[in-house]
């Protein structure tokens, strides 16, 4: 198992060097102007000088390098310097540090700086979205075509179909505009010290995290229902039965350990969309998160901030891949890598 | 009673409700906290490395300059004792002087005294070479600015400059503090992450907390040099979103005070404002949303050399008798009722503002007349010759492709000038593209507006601050861009006429206000007359407050906030 995680991680090197070439190249070659969103009264002379002093006209191949070596040796330093209090990172001079171009401030503070709200909503949504997937999945595959799971079925389907940006939305008007119980904007200045701020901390975080919940556990409850629904028919839940066990034993036992198979690859697989945010989700209630920070940069041409969080996606996709595999491994005995 | 008394008494009744204010709401801090939405949110604080409204609004907070213009465009004296004119001797005889007095006693925020040495080094920041300064225009001309003691600043031009209020006026080029950015030049600049995201100020709020791309807590600066204001305690300067959340959170759910850039859909803001909890308010500047007709042959055949000189004029729009039928089949006042509401008014001047230069010459297109301009066709002998419902000039059918950037005002106002262009047999196709490609000027792509691969293109232009000498430059013949400039220029149109060349002079070497304002009506109406420019609106910008909130005079001339330290909530 060890040889196997460790040839993993050995590939996932060059993997990743090419996404980040394809990133790169895709991002660069897109039309996209970090001063097109400028106002027009800004002369075409001072355009391109700033064009300049944010070094988009060097060539191609020598902006990626340039970022590359940033990205895998000076930015991991910063990190373990800010982390540890240590000094090891070389010191701050023009272009030790990946710069967006839009805040001309480093890209990883930005990140840093966004990390806690996304972890805190999205995160959220998404233990949720399983806490509220896996038991409508179980009760539904076990009770299946009963009222229950025909209403599952039709809440799931409601939920995977209807697009957040909409049912965001209708959030807002039912519950902030005509109720006025809920605030529509995310207050990301918000510190939460005793009981009441707690309070106000729960009522902002409710609509977001719900709206996001309902899209994940749609997802989920199908998987769960579906892998609940393949094992409840095989022969040794009927031995089970045939030696007396309660149901609750037979299904909540053995049929659960058995179904969660597939289902932990799902949830483990999707873990890295976490820290991607929600972009929509993010954008609508105004949480200031990775995925609002992907998509004002993509809007801006900031071309470092989009390469940087779309890379560090493909990090966390590759590792969570591994991860679910391992998984396998421990939840299947008869899985075996070496 | 005499009437001695009576004035008295008056008086007294008049004075009352300020003594009852002075020790409420309208003292430094009385009135609490405010909270402020821009649906785009600020990325840094720094105007001079931005450029967007949004950062050079947010900072104006914090910044200030020697004179900013109040809500009528009028410039009013900042951080200067007087605006120098050469009546007062301020500036030069030449025109190549002028000469700042800064108002004695003015400190930073941090209690430093404000000097001509901090103005001397904001313009070294924003025009060293390696700094790509966004504002770097301001500075245009400008040989040098020397500190004649603490608190005399005189620029020097190159040359004589008729308007010499650019550098340091308006909240686009303010003063930063020297003593702050010193260790920022060129760049080294973006490393100043801490003074960018926090700068020391002179005036009314101080930065607390900033937060990129999300929200800025400012807190009143207790240095301020008026005592008793700022009249707010602390403000929440929140971004993100989009500008229909942001109405909403003002006019109808009420956690925000002012909302920012309401650009949506008329209909909708009505209903939002009829709810009662806030009131919806407009300024207009100088921005136009303009048909740009295309004075050089576009036609895609001619490969590379189309929309250039070489490829020659225009088969039909460089005859001002098409023009000018297809500006008198457009209703104005419709595309502003479904499009910009309380937003936009019809204009027919590409210079709408101020007062002294706007024309009157060219009103009769605010009435849409399609009788008239198929008439006027008619006359001119350009007519349907082939029964396809399309009329022919010189054997050319009048087919026009029509684009702009995609944003769903246009792509109405789009959709109706092509129902109106075809009743008077002109056949429009229409096109959009997205405004990042359109307005990102990538000498590689073929759909920026200054490529111009198209017969019409409609967006919108306007200038900063008050003078229009610069702006009405835009369309000298030197302008037009090219391969050979990379596609850099101004005029979009490729308009070009020796007298407008000659009258662009003119107003270089002019300083008489009135001759100034009369050059640039005629600049004006030439551009109008010769049909390469086609005005549909005059925009303004849209903002909402809450009822609560006082002492709102919002400008379209300087930042919208420029008088925020007079804001102030209403008492219940």
């Amino acid at each position: 198992m060890l040889t196997y995680t460790i040839r993993r991680l050995i590939l996932a090197i060059p993997t990743l060097l090419f996404i980040s070439f394809i990133i790169f190249i895709i991002v660069k070659l897109s039309p996209s102007d970090p001063t097109a969103n400028l106002p027009l009264t800004i002369p075409p002379e001072v355009r391109e000088q700033i064009r300049e002093s944010l070094g988009v006209n060097d060539p191609i191949i020598v902006q990626y390098f340039k970022w590359l070596k940033l990205m895998v040796w000076d930015e991991p330093l910063h990190l373990i310097d800010n982390w540890f209090g240590t000094e090891i990172a070389p010191p701050n001079e023009p272009g030790s540090r990946i710069i967006s171009y839009q805040t001309r401030s480093p890209v990883m503070d930005l990140i840093m700086q966004r990390m806690p709200q996304t972890l805190w909503v999205v995160g959220t949504s998404y233990i949720v979205g399983i806490i509220i997937a896996l038991p409508l999945g179980i009760i539904s595959a076990y009770k299946q075509y009963s009222i229950f799971d025909q209403l599952g079925t039709f809440i799931s389907m409601l939920g995977f179909s209807v697009p957040t940006f909409f049912t965001g939305v209708l959030f807002i008007v039912i519950f902030a505009v005509n109720l006025q119980w809920l605030p529509s904007v995310y207050d990301t200045t918000h510190v939460v010290e005793d009981w009441d701020s707690f309070v106000v901390q729960f009522k902002q975080m409710i609509m977001p995290v719900m709206v996001l919940g309902l899209f994940n556990a749609a997802q989920i409850s199908r998987y769960m229902r579906a892998s609940m629904l393949d094992n409840l028919n095989q022969d040794y839940v009927r031995t089970a039965r045939a030696k007396g066990l309660g149901e609750g034993t037979v299904v909540l036992v053995h049929v659960l350990r058995n179904s969660m198979i597939p289902v932990v690859t799902v949830i483990a697989l999707n873990v890295p969309a976490v820290f991607g945010g929600a972009i929509i989700t993010e954008q609508v209630f105004k949480v200031n998160g990775i995925g609002q920070l992907l998509i004002i940069a993509i809007q801006a041409g900031d071309v470092p901030v989009v390469q940087t969080v779309s890379f560090i996606f493909a990090v966390l996709i590759v590792l969570f891949n591994l991860l679910a595999d391992i998984l396998y491994g421990v939840l299947d005995p008869r899985i075996r890598y070496d | 009673m005499t009437r001695k008394v009576l004035l008295l008494g008056a008086a007294a009744l008049a004075m009352a409700p300020m003594a009852a204010w002075a020790d409420g709401h309208l003292s430094r801090g009385g009135s609490g906290h405010l909270n402020i939405i821009y649906w785009q949110a600020p990325s840094t604080l720094n105007p001079y490395l931005s450029g967007g409204t949004k950062e050079v609004e947010s900072a104006s907070l914090v910044l200030e300059s020697l004179a900013r213009f109040d809500d009528t465009g009028t410039m009013v004296p900042w951080l200067a004792t007087e605006i120098p004119t050469v009546e007062n001797g301020g500036i030069s005889e030449d025109l190549t002087q002028i000469t700042w007095t800064l108002q004695e006693g003015i400190t930073w925020s941090d209690g430093t005294p404000l000097t001509a040495a901090d103005a001397v080094f904001t313009w070294e920041y924003c025009t060293h070479p390696e700094g790509g300064c966004a504002q770097a225009s301001y500075f245009d001309g400008v040989e040098s600015i020397v500190a004649v003691d603490d608190l005399t600043i005189q620029v020097n031009f190159a040359n004589p400059t008729p308007f010499p209020y650019t550098a340091l006026v308006g909240s686009e080029s303010p003063i930063i503090q020297a003593a702050q950015f010193a260790d920022c030049l060129g760049a080294r600049a973006p490393e100043c992450t801490e003074a960018n995201f926090g700068p020391i100020g002179t005036g009314p709020f101080v930065v607390e907390d900033f937060r990129p791309n999300d929200v800025i807590e400012f807190v009143a600066n207790e240095n301020f040099r008026n005592p008793d204001q700022p009249y707010f305690a602390s403000v929440t300067f929140k971004g993100g979103g989009d500008a229909t959340a942001a109405a909403r959170s003002v006019l109808e759910t009420g956690e925000f005070d002012y909302a920012w850039n309401l650009q949506i859909d008329p209909t909708i803001l009505a209903q939002m404002e009829a709810q009662g909890n806030g009131t919806v308010v407009t300024a207009f500047g100088t921005s136009v949303e303009r048909l740009h007709m295309n004075q050089f042959d576009p036609n895609p055949e001619l490969g590379d050399i189309r929309s250039t000189a070489e490829a020659g004029p225009h088969p039909f729009l460089t005859n001002p008798v098409i023009g000018q039928a297809m500006s008198m089949a457009i209703d104005r006042a419709l595309l502003v009722e479904i499009g910009y509401g309380a937003g936009g008014q019809p204009t027919c001047n590409v210079l709408p503002a101020p007062e002294l230069y706007a024309s009157t010459a060219n009103d009769g297109c605010l009435v849409q007349d399609i009788a008239g301009a198929n008439a006027l066709l008619d006359e001119a002998g350009i007519v349907d010759t082939d029964g396809d419902g399309i009329r022919e000039y010189e054997g050319t059918p009048l087919r026009v492709l029509y684009q702009t950037s995609t944003n769903a005002v246009r792509q109405d106002t789009q959709a109706l000038v092509k129902q109106w262009w075809a009743e008077i047999g002109i056949d429009a196709e229409l096109r959009n593209i997205d405004a990042s490609v359109f307005f990102g000027g990538d000498p590689a792509s073929p759909d920026t507006f200054q490529k111009f691969y198209a017969d019409v293109e409609m967006y919108t232009n306007n200038f900063a601050g008050v003078d229009p000498q610069a702006y009405m430059a835009n369309w000298a013949c030197d302008e037009i861009p090219s391969p050979a400039t990379q596609w850099q220029g101004s005029n979009i149109q490729r308009f070009c006429s020796e007298d407008y060349d000659a009258l662009i002079e003119e107003m270089a070497a002019t300083a008489d206000l009135e001759r100034r304002g009369e050059i640039a009506r005629m600049q004006n109406d030439m551009l109008i007359q010769s049909y390469s420019i086609i005005p549909l609106v005059h925009r303004g910008g849209v903002s909402a407050h809450a009822n609560s909130l006082g002492g709102i005079r919002m400008s379209d001339w300087d930042s919208e906030l420029w008088n925020i330290a007079e804001w102030y909530r209403i008492p219940e």
